[in-house]
């Protein structure tokens, strides 16, 4: 039915369906350790309805998220090709456009990346001929007006479900759900956000959303990171720009004998993903449960988010 | 103004190590505003390389100059006398002025005594940040006046990221105004905040170095 879905993606479909779906996250290994990154996946398969495949994250090398698309697919799992617009310039970002949607990869996440600085290649130059507004812009121009960005006609149009991340939690505050509104505006269907903990600016910035339309116009995914340990909740709320954990959860944490501290970050991120779905406009979860995908399951099942629904991609 | 500063002496003295007779070269024009290459900061290099290529057993001749303009091939004239029998000449101009001489004397080494560092202008005494990129068709009338492009790290024609706190940005660590908050600020007293939730589009970077070199001709003006 390709004249209702624009990409006819898994994710596509059960957003349009009314149902919540959960995706998940899985970084490409820094080398060629396929296996270890299968292993990863393995534990998302059933649990998420596609699986995000970063792209150099952090600014660090990696191997590239086409490949780990590809590979996903293989394995049968759906991905959603992250793409950076810090490493190439349009005439890159839009032949791996072109590649991807070759591949059968039918979901893109349009980013423009980690600066360089953070990763393991500061000398490194960067391009940021687009940023991610404009490669939204590009693909949906792609897709629906069959053009390239230079108004070549595209031969055969790349069908991908257009993503876009936000972060309600940068500043300036009042501006963060007017720029999402430009993601959608540029093209952007789905949003991912940034790992939510201070759950009463997230409140506001959904009441926000609603009340301008975007919650109508975009399905809208809550980014969940469930806290490890105490280490990671104050490593995220002193050096992560822009993610606040505030010192509830912090307190909760510490509060619990060590061996029970996993218990209590999970028990945590359940309550905020059901405290997120219960929110009106929230159409998902990101669940980033980073080098931690074996969790996975159990958060899923824990939040009453269990079984997915069965859908296959065009 | 073109903003530059000295190279460590350590690395100076290493480029002219070979060398007995040079002149080292400033400028009159932006390097002497920014304090890094006018005729007090030749004086002061000159006898820096004397004092430390004499305390290394080498002693080194150093004439001092000074030009109007290094930019300007007749306010290099004047070098040609000092240069006959020197065996390089180090300038302290912008990094534009050592090229200027290398063109005049063919056969003379060039050495670069600063490193040219941006477009910009002092913000308090000693102290100066990068304004502009040439980027060759300015667009920061979009932007309340400010340029995204040399001052947001990422270029965002659409920020701020999600990176932007408390007005700084998150590159720089910490020590760095998000310029996007900025241009937020000054929209929105303006009352133009509207400008910002407009989609911007590809810019045409064919104007900035990625076109090729660059030659701005005035016809009315030329000979
Ligand atoms: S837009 Fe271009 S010309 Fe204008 S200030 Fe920025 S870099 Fe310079
Ligand atoms: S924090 Fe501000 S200046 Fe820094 S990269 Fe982001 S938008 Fe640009």
């Amino acid at each position: 039915m390709t004249a209702e879905y624009s990409a006819g993606s898994k994710l596509e479909k059960i957003f349009k369906s009314g149902q919540k779906a959960v995706t998940g996250e899985c970084g490409p290994p820094r080398g060629t350790d396929v296996e270890h990154f299968k292993k990863k996946a393995a534990f998302l398969k059933g649990n998420v309805d596609a699986v995000n495949v970063t792209d150099n994250q952090t600014a660090v090398v990696r191997f590239c998220s086409m490949a780990a698309a590809k590979l996903l697919l293989e394995m049968g799992q759906e991905p959603v090709m992250q793409m950076v617009t810090r490493d190439m310039n349009r005439i890159g970002l839009q032949s791996n456009i072109l590649g991807a949607a070759a591949l059968g990869i039918k979901n893109l996440l349009c980013l423009t990346g980690d600066h360089q600085s953070f990763g393991d290649n500061p000398q490194a130059k960067n391009v940021h001929d687009m940023d991610s507004i404009m490669l939204a812009h590009t693909l949906k121009n792609m897709r629906d007006e069959g053009k390239m960005v230079s108004g070549t006609e595209c031969q055969g149009r790349p069908r991908m479900f257009i993503g876009a991340a936000a972060n309600p939690f940068a500043d300036p505050q009042e501006f963060r759900v007017v720029r999402m509104g430009k993601k959608i505006a540029a093209g952007v269907q789905f949003i991912q956000t940034q790992c939510i903990y201070n759950m009463e600016r997230w409140r506001k910035f959904m009441e926000m959303a609603n009340d301008m339309g975007l919650t109508e116009k975009c399905f809208i995914m809550a980014g969940i990171t469930p806290l490890k340990s105490v280490g990671m909740a104050n490593y995220m709320k002193k050096f992560v720009p822009g993610l606040d954990v505030p010192d509830s959860y912090i307190t909760r944490l510490k509060g619990v004998p060590k061996d029970k501290v996993a218990a209590e970050g999970i028990k945590i991120a359940v309550e905020q993903i059901q405290e997120c779905l219960a929110m009106k406009g929230v159409a998902g979860i990101h669940l980033m449960a980073i080098e931690w995908e074996d969790h996975v399951p159990e958060i899923v099942k824990a939040a009453g988010l269990l079984p997915r629904p069965v859908v296959e991609a065009d | 103004m073109v903003i530059a500063e000295s190279k460590p002496l350590a690395e100076i003295l290493d480029m002219i190590k070979d060398f007995k007779k040079i002149v080292v070269a400033g400028c009159k024009g932006c390097v002497t505003v920014c304090c890094a290459g006018g005729e007090k900061e030749v004086a002061i290099l000159a006898s820096e390389l004397r004092i430390a290529r004499k305390a290394a057993g080498n002693e080194l001749e150093v004439k001092e100059y000074t030009c109007e303009r290094q930019c300007d091939p007749e306010y290099i004239e004047p070098l040609d006398d000092l240069v006959a029998d020197a065996d390089a000449v180090l300038s302290i101009a912008c990094s534009v002025g050592p090229q200027y001489v290398a063109a005049r004397y063919p056969y003379l080494r060039v050495y670069p005594g600063l490193n040219t560092t941006s477009i910009g202008g002092a913000v308090e005494h000693g102290v100066w940040t990068e304004f502009c990129q040439a980027c060759g068709s300015c667009i920061i009338g979009n932007f309340g006046g400010l340029c995204p492009i040399t001052r947001c790290a990422k270029q965002l024609l659409n920020g701020p990221c999600g990176g932007s706190s408390e007005g700084i940005c998150e590159v720089g660590k910490g020590s760095i105004p998000c310029i996007w908050q900025l241009i937020y600020d000054r929209l929105k007293n303006l009352g133009e905040l509207h400008k910002l939730t407009e989609v911007q589009l590809y810019k045409n970077w064919s104007t900035s170095r990625d076109g090729g070199l660059r030659t701005t001709t005035r016809e009315e003006l030329k000979q």
